[in-house]
């Protein structure tokens, strides 16, 4: 038994929604990060999905590119992070603010 | 008759070598090669052109010796060529303006023997030279106008050769300047000749081209004479621009001798005398250049009665004898005006080298107040220096009582009576002024300073002998200009006829009624200069306290520097300071390209606040970006 198409997408809307959410609102940059990780996965669950519902593969192709991309990204991302705390002793991203006029 | 002939090109490139030498290598080599080569190159042109003028008199009249040298400016039907032309007009001004030129090159090897800067003098003599004898033999009024500009310039360098001196530097810029106004007159001039020979198909910048084609030029002769005629007005300081010429005088003696007396400063009679086809075209114009003339002359001789520094009484006895030269030109007897440039380059170049030896005993000292019995220890000049002053006063049998007499008697029989009269005036106050010169300077009791008495030496050899050499001419260079009908009559204007044409007088008079009337006005002069100078030393004292007024205002030059200041000088810098520089520039032009600056810049003010540097403000607006652009492409499905 498969579940419709439509439950996958709202499913996937409704995290793509609280990676946004999550990014947007909260301060701690290591949350605004996972939020990120929240956002490509729920892409990456509709490209599965849609592999499936349309019986091709290359959806599932580029959800291992995706993947790939995601971990790089993540291991950057928490590098700066490291250093940034580093700094300045916080991770909250309002305190990061040199880069203006 | 025109003949090629080639040897004229040495005549332009002597100097042009003296220059070359006596800037590259002059001060290397040192004073002896300089003092060579400097006045040697003059000496071999003065030799070229005596083989020159020999040339042109075995020649029948009113032929000509030319040689090109090269195209020189090519557009379409107009060519102007670098080309000499000698005629009979241009021979007689080259042999002064060489001859003359040679010996006060002479002298002042030994005027400028203590100067450490010979070499830069030399070169700018000689470029000078260079520059007169481009104008002199042009064969068009292009190339004139080159020597013209050149000698203005070479006569700036000269006065302001001390530059260190600012004075004297001012006095260079005050002579550039004016002749800027009257050359902006020159060239508006050439514009209007070729503007208006072209409406007629006709492309031509040269003398004889010119003339051949003078009939087409109707009203414009008049208007290109009158520019023109500023522009000689500028070079030949004649009223309104002659101002530059008494303050000139600062430069070295031997430059005043050349360039203003004997050479440049005649310049603007030459190019009269070359253009008399186009001024007997234009009566009104003629009319302007004569009474300006006579004007100028009797002005200019007031102003001599009363100055006390030597070197300024020459200056304006020049000027005023430059205004007899154009007013022999103005009433028509062109000859006579170049008549009277030849005999006033020899005396005046004479006076102002005899007052060189003077200051040069002296050691600087040029207030006659400071002079006085000085003929027995400088018996050469005082010799020399008294033909000469009885050669400008006119006195007979001296070379200016030809020259003079042949204007005078010119202006009368033209129908110019007050013109005459002016000029006999004049006459008897020329011989006035130079008398009292030579009495200050020579007679009476010595006020020369007790320190500088005993070291008051005639000048060497190498300075007398051009005295005496001019001596002999302004005595003597008159004679080929005697009255037609006695001995051999008028050499001298009937060799110019061929260019200048034919004086026609228009009222019978008696040459020598005419004659006796001027030459006792040149006699009286004499006698109230004694009388008042030698006779009754006391008088002219009580003439200036009883005349104060008058006095000081010949004595202030008449305040023409004073009203030029007032009314040219200083709205001109308003205009340019105030007006040009503060309204138009600063505020206008300078204003739109600041305010366009500022206004951009409070625009990004305003823009700038937009960059918070805070990660997810600009999160939030890549977000309503990225949803615009979904609804957008929602929008274009749905519909």
């Amino acid at each position: 038994m498969t579940a419709p198409i439509s439950y996958v997408l709202i499913l996937a809307a409704a995290i793509f929604a609280i990676g946004v959410a999550g990014v947007l609102m909260r301060r701690n940059a290591i949350v605004m990060l996972m939020s990120i990780e929240l956002m490509l996965n729920a892409v990456n669950l509709t490209f599965v999905g849609l592999s499936r519902r349309l019986g091709s593969v290359d959806g599932q192709v580029i959800v291992f590119f995706v993947m790939t991309v995601a971990a790089a990204e993540a291991a950057v991302g928490l590098a700066i992070i490291i250093s940034a705390f580093r700094n300045r002793e916080s991770v909250n991203v309002d305190e990061f603010n040199l880069m203006r006029w | 008759m025109t003949t090629e002939f080639p040897a004229l090109s040495l005549i332009l490139i002597l100097p042009l070598l003296g220059v070359l030498f006596n800037l590259f290598a002059g001060a290397r080599l040192g004073r002896t090669a300089v003092n060579i080569v400097g006045p040697g190159v003059i000496f071999a042109a003065f030799a070229v052109a005596i083989w020159t003028m020999l040339q042109l008199c075995s020649m029948p009249p009113g032929s000509a010796l030319v040689f090109t040298f090269w195209q020189w400016i090519t557009a379409g039907a107009f060519h102007v060529d670098l080309a000499v032309r000698i005629d009979a007009l241009s021979a007689v001004m080259l042999l002064i303006v060489t001859g003359v030129g040679s010996f006060i090159h002479l002298y002042s090897v030994g005027y400028m023997a203590h100067d450490e800067d010979f070499a830069r003098y030399f070169a700018y003599m000689n470029l000078f030279m260079l520059s007169m004898l481009v104008l002199v033999l042009a064969d068009n009024l292009l190339m004139m106008f080159v020597g013209w500009e050149g000698v203005g310039l070479c006569s700036y360098l000269l006065i302001a050769f001390w530059y260190t001196n600012p004075e004297f530097a001012y006095n260079g810029r005050k002579a550039f300047i004016a002749n800027r106004v009257g050359d902006a007159g020159f060239v508006l001039g050439i514009l209007t000749l070729v503007w208006t020979f072209s409406t007629h198909g006709v492309w031509t910048l040269t003398f004889a081209g010119m003339q051949a084609h003078a009939g087409l030029l109707g009203v414009s002769a008049t208007i290109a004479g009158l520019l023109l005629f500023l522009g000689a007005t500028g070079k030949s300081a004649q009223i309104p621009l002659y101002v530059w010429l008494p303050d000139a005088m600062v430069g070295p003696t031997p430059v005043s001798a050349l360039i203003h007396a004997a050479t440049m400063v005649t310049a603007g009679v030459y190019m009269v005398v070359r253009l008399n086809f186009l001024y007997s075209l234009s009566p009104p114009a003629m009319e302007v250049i004569a009474v300006i003339a006579a004007v100028t002359s009797f002005f200019a001789a007031t102003v001599a009665i009363v100055q006390p520094d030597i070197k300024r009484v020459l200056a304006y006895s020049t000027i005023s004898q430059i205004g007899y030269m154009f007013l022999g030109a103005g009433v028509g007897a062109f000859a006579s005006g170049i008549f009277h440039v030849m005999t006033h380059a020899f005396f005046k170049g004479l006076l102002f080298l005899c007052s060189g030896s003077v200051i040069h005993a002296l050691h600087g000292e040029q207030d006659m107040n400071r002079m006085g019995g000085l003929w027995r220890k400088l018996p050469i000049t005082y010799g020399t220096m008294l033909i000469a002053t009885l050669a400008i006063s006119a006195f007979p049998g001296f070379s200016g009582y030809f020259s003079k007499d042949l204007i005078l008697e010119s202006a009368y029989t033209s129908g110019h009576f007050w013109l005459w009269l002016l000029g006999v005036i004049t006459a008897g106050l020329t011989s006035l002024y130079m008398f009292r010169l030579i009495f200050m300077t020579f007679h009476g009791p010595s006020r020369v300073d007790p320190e500088k008495a005993p070291h008051i030496h005639e000048s060497p050899l190498v300075m007398t002998i051009p005295l005496m050499v001019l001596a002999v001419f302004a005595l003597g260079g008159g004679w080929i200009g005697l009255p037609d009908g006695f001995l051999w009559g008028n050499i001298f204007v009937r060799f110019l006829q061929p260019i200048t044409g034919v004086f026609h007088p228009t009222i019978e008079a008696s040459a020598i009624t005419l004659s006796i009337i001027a030459s006792t006005a040149g006699i009286a002069g004499i006698v109230i200069a004694w009388v008042l100078y030698i006779a009754v030393p006391g008088l002219p004292g009580a003439i200036q306290t009883g005349a104060g007024k008058f006095y000081r205002v010949l004595l202030g030059k008449y305040y023409i520097d004073e009203f030029y200041d007032r009314f040219i000088t200083r709205p001109l810098f308003w205009i340019s300071g105030t007006a040009l520089n503060k309204g138009v520039d600063q505020n206008g032009i300078d204003g739109a390209v600041n305010g366009t600056a500022i206004e951009v810049e409070s625009l990004s003010q305003a823009v700038r606040k937009l960059e918070s540097g805070n990660v997810q403000h600009y999160v939030f607006a890549y977000l309503i970006g990225a949803l615009a652009v979904a609804a957008y492409y929602i929008y274009l499905v749905a519909r």
